[in-house]
């Protein structure tokens, strides 16, 4: 029971995908303007996480070992398909500002990485757990970062304004921003990691 | 004229790294020297072009009769997939010196996701390049230079960016900033000399 915690909570925090291991860049930077649209984003890459990890971990025994990677994507694929028609369906307007960034969810490297790493190779419950650890993980970080551009950029988080019209830095929203705050925010878990060694 | 909009527009403007976010990860994972920045970049160019030019083909006379548009998302990725690995195998036959030199970026370019991305965008959005005149959807060569330029766009970024670290590495920074923390601030005050091209199309 404990490793399943293990399995679960090392995506959270150990081994976050974004502040530790550094994967899946793009809509990190891309998608987080915002609270919400940081949130969304991660909960849509959690559900193609989850549902891919459960399905690859299925079926490892029958996809033969060199043409594995052609059939996890094929996998990831069709589930992204399903997050893009689903999100194009009922939450349009969440849809157009992910735009692009949903069907890139194929080529985030944290899904293909946990496919390889970890679900092609652990019973279906451990993969599960590993799956939703490691979105939940993604999820957090996006918000955090999305709270924190959101708040520098526009006064507000969840789009309740909290600072004046005249304290906002718009470049914070904009591209540069991103950059910016993505690094500082390394650069704390660096440092909080190195203290508590 | 039109094409020499559309060059401008995706290498200064709209840069691939620098304002749409696509490929970021090859972009820090590639930029430590400049040599092998130079590779990645030539890399880039050359299967991105080659997978706009297939995927759109693809998209205009197989997706779109069948009415299966919504299957975009797997067909491109398999036949970028698969245009990746038989690149690779050519190249090795063809050409053993440029596969030496572009060989090793080959596979990573699979998940770069600046390549599904242009791929994605060249038959989903609709561009207006005169004003007045109505948002349409791009044709082949106009897909193929916006393809080319966005490749520019990427091996400029990228070669600039590893002309930086580069000098980078010798500086001092704080313990906490060392590496990756340092090299996105850099990223970040790059974007803003970017920003500078914003309304020059």
């Amino acid at each position: 029971m404990s490793n399943n915690l293990q399995t679960f909570t090392k995506g959270l925090v150990k081994e976050n995908p974004i502040l530790v291991l550094l994967l899946g860049c793009c809509p990190t930077l891309a998608t987080t303007t915002s609270a919400i649209n940081g949130m969304s984003m991660g909960l849509a890459t959690t559900f193609v996480l989850l549902l891919s990890n459960i399905f690859i971990s299925l079926l490892k025994g029958f996809i033969p070992d060199k043409v594995r990677i052609p059939c996890f994507i094929v996998v990831i694929a069709s589930f992204v398909t399903v997050v893009q028609l689903v999100m194009q369906a009922f939450v349009p307007d969440i849809y157009e500002t992910l735009g692009l960034f949903i069907p890139l969810i194929v080529v985030n490297c944290i899904v293909l990485g946990r496919a390889e790493a970890f679900a092609s190779k652990n019973p279906v419950w451990p993969s599960l757990l590993d799956g939703l650890g490691m979105g939940l993980g993604f999820t957090f970080a996006l918000t955090l970062l999305g709270c924190i551009r959101e708040f520098l950029g526009n006064g507000s988080i969840f789009g309740f304004g909290i600072l004046p019209e005249t304290a906002k830095i718009l470049v914070f929203i904009l591209p540069p921003g991103a950059f910016i705050c993505l690094g500082f925010v390394i650069a704390i878990v660096n440092k909080l990691k190195k203290e508590s060694h | 004229m039109k094409y020499l909009i559309i060059i401008l527009s995706t290498v200064l403007v709209n840069n691939v790294i620098f304002s749409q976010f696509l490929g970021i990860c090859p972009f820090l994972g590639t930029s430590k020297k400049t040599s092998t920045a130079l590779g990645m970049g030539a890399a880039v160019i050359f299967v991105l072009t080659l997978a706009t030019l297939v995927t759109w083909l693809t998209n205009e006379y197989i997706l779109q009769p069948l009415h299966i548009g919504f299957l975009q998302t797997i067909a491109f990725i398999l036949i970028i997939a698969a245009l990746v690995q038989m690149v690779e195998i050519i190249l090795k036959k063809i050409s053993p010196s440029l596969y030496t030199a572009l060989g090793v970026f080959l596979p990573l370019i699979t998940t770069n996701c600046a390549v599904l991305g242009v791929s994605l965008t060249v038959v989903t959005k609709e561009f207006a390049f005169v004003e007045g005149e109505a948002a349409r959807l791009l044709s082949l060569g106009e897909s193929v230079i916006y393809a080319v330029g966005i490749a520019i766009g990427f091996a400029l970024a990228l070669i600039i960016f590893a002309g930086v670290r580069e000098h980078i590495d010798l500086m001092e920074p704080p313990k906490g900033m060392k590496g990756t923390p340092i090299a996105l601030i850099t990223a970040g005050i790059l974007a803003l000399a970017f920003m500078g091209f914003t309304g020059i199309v």
